[in-house]
């Protein structure tokens, strides 16, 4: 039996529940829930990859390179903000996130 | 059943259980430690799928830089994370079926999916086999045809790196200092004063 593009398909589509399911899992927790994204970006890029090879296409592994850079400064930036409200509040809880509520 | 496949089965089981892990684990920290393990084997997958240049940065943006990133952070917030990880099993039961329907949409996509008839004449940049390595080949097409994204991509970690550090710098008060222009523009009018001291006295 032979892998096929399928069983890569699969395998992201169970990657990306998962990260869903943590997303709802961890609602309190943002490194977690960053975590998560992190895991979901992952599956989006062995579907990326995947296609490419079994289209025989190589663009499919350069827009992978891009969501590679996305999701590096998404890490960066959340972890950043992350940080200042820490210093601000005291607590990453995600109820105590409601300094702009008007 | 080929290497490739057994591999193959290694890799994603490892992948899939160490993902579980990254949502389950108590502890941040173990969740950073198992998001290297899931993210090493994807890179696993990506060398059985041909991408190596994809393999090894995934190796070193995530395993070297993020996920440090991530222990960084982790250990450096003094956060009592037993607080926050009680009642999440209070949603469970919606996390659970969001999932559960999530993956069911996705595998019913997948059992029915097919490869239109004009996709394989539509190859805008054909893999080249034997010629010349992953890397070269994906370098040839990403510094000609895609030379803009790269400049956009590199646009988007500029700004994330100026803004990580505008949000993290914070001056503290009262802290002396050195301010070189000040230092510079001072002259002997401002920095030295000559007193006549009379003998015996004192200022």
């Amino acid at each position: 039996m032979t892998v096929g593009l399928s069983h890569f398909l699969i395998l992201a589509a169970i990657l990306f529940t998962i990260g869903t399911v943590g997303i709802f899992l961890n609602r309190k927790n943002v490194i977690v829930i960053l975590m998560s994204i992190e895991l979901i970006l992952l599956s989006v890029n062995i579907n990326f990859v995947a296609f490419s090879a079994f289209l025989g296409d190589l663009v499919g592994q350069v827009f992978a390179l891009f969501v590679l850079t996305v999701a590096a400064a998404e890490a960066a930036i959340g972890l950043a903000i992350l940080v200042v409200f820490f210093r601000n509040r005291g607590s990453i809880a995600v109820e105590d996130v409601n300094m702009m509520k008007g | 059943m080929g290497v490739a496949a057994a591999f193959f089965y290694l890799f994603a089981g490892v992948a899939v259980a160490s993902a579980f892990m990254v949502v389950a684990a108590r502890n941040p920290v173990h969740s950073v430690l198992w998001l290297i393990l899931t993210f090493v084997n994807g890179a696993g997958l990506f060398l059985l799928l041909g991408a190596e240049f994809l393999a090894m940065i995934l190796v070193v943006v995530y395993v070297g830089a993020v996920a440090v990133l991530f222990l960084f952070v982790v250990m450096m917030l003094d956060v009592d994370f037993a607080e926050l990880k009680q009642g999440a099993l209070q949603y469970l039961p919606i996390g659970g079926i969001v999932g559960l329907v999530f993956l069911v949409e996705l595998v019913l996509v997948l059992g029915t999916w097919a490869v239109g008839p004009g996709v394989s004449g539509a190859v805008k940049m054909p893999l080249q086999p034997a010629e010349v390595s992953n890397t070269v080949a994906l370098g040839q097409v990403l510094y000609t045809q895609y030379v803009y994204f790269f400049q956009a991509a590199g646009l988007v970690l500029l700004v994330a790196m100026i803004g990580a550090i505008v949000l993290t710098l914070h001056h503290k008060e009262g802290v002396k200092r050195q301010d070189i222009a000040r230092q510079v523009a001072r002259g002997p009018a401002t920095a030295v004063e000559l007193r006549k001291v009379k003998s015996r006295r004192g200022i």
